[in-house]
């Protein structure tokens, strides 16, 4: 409405984990687009090989907005800097499900654990903490996690 | 914030995963304390899963340092007056 100042618009943080697993890059750009187009401001955070694969393949930025340093996101939460809405973790191994916990306990964002990969099953056994799981067997096809997402609809919510 | 690299470290623990990092420092160390994932250790945030065990030995810390790639490294590294910070926070 004119006249009146703008609520901030909802934010994302997508945590990237490594980009070992082909699916994580094309899931991730999916999402990106999902949420943008529900008016939802997503920020990706990675290690270096993670984000510099998004940002090679968006080199116009008709996805991608901000992107960090892992690192420097964990730390900006902790010592609460900045916080987000929700936040996505991308987990196919062990250190995934580390970060998720961690975002769960640092962060006061919605969590979702987009979980994939060959051992997906044995990764989702650990998430004992509070978190919505999206997952499926998704190694380097990305249709089953991208249907997985399709059923939870979290830019909707 | 802290980084690993500027740091004098030893690697007690390499690929590990977030409970053999936890079951390694309670077996191997007398002394030891847990600490909530994003607590900093020498200004790095630690992460993994509550409990995070972080071990203590003289003016040495041993702690869990996860890499999104590599999995989970237990860093032995001397600094006395962290030490002593987080020996104060087991009183």
């Amino acid at each position: 409405m004119e006249g009146e100042p703008a609520a901030n618009p909802a934010t994302a943080l997508l945590v990237l984990g490594c980009p070992q697993v082909p699916v994580q890059t094309s899931i991730a750009l999916y999402l990106i687009n999902r949420l943008k187009k529900a008016g939802i401001t997503p920020v990706v955070a990675g290690n270096k090989a993670a984000n510099t694969l998004l940002v090679v393949a968006d080199p116009d930025r008709h996805y991608l907005g901000e992107v960090m340093d892992l690192d420097r996101a964990v730390a900006q939460i902790a010592d609460r800097k900045r916080d987000f809405d929700s936040c996505f973790v991308f987990i196919h191994n062990d250190a995934g499900v580390s970060y998720a916990a961690t975002m769960g306990a640092i962060s006061k964002a919605k969590l979702y654990g987009i979980v994939y990969g060959e051992h997906f099953e044995e990764q989702v056994k650990k998430i004992e903490f509070s978190c919505t799981i999206i997952a499926a067997k998704a190694v380097h096809n990305p249709l089953p996690l991208k249907k997985a997402l399709d059923e939870v609809k979290p830019w909707a919510v | 914030m802290g980084c690993v690299e500027s740091m004098n470290y030893e690697i007690v623990l390499k690929g590990a995963s977030f409970k053999e990092s936890r079951e390694y420092i309670r077996a191997h160390f007398k002394e030891f304390l847990d600490v909530q994932p994003g607590f900093k250790i020498l200004d790095i945030p630690v992460i993994g899963l509550p409990p995070v065990a972080v071990g203590l030995e003289g003016d040495f810390i041993i702690f869990p340092y996860t890499k999104p790639c590599h999995g989970t490294f237990l860093l032995r590294v001397e600094d006395a007056e962290e030490a002593a910070r987080l020996r104060a926070l087991k009183k």
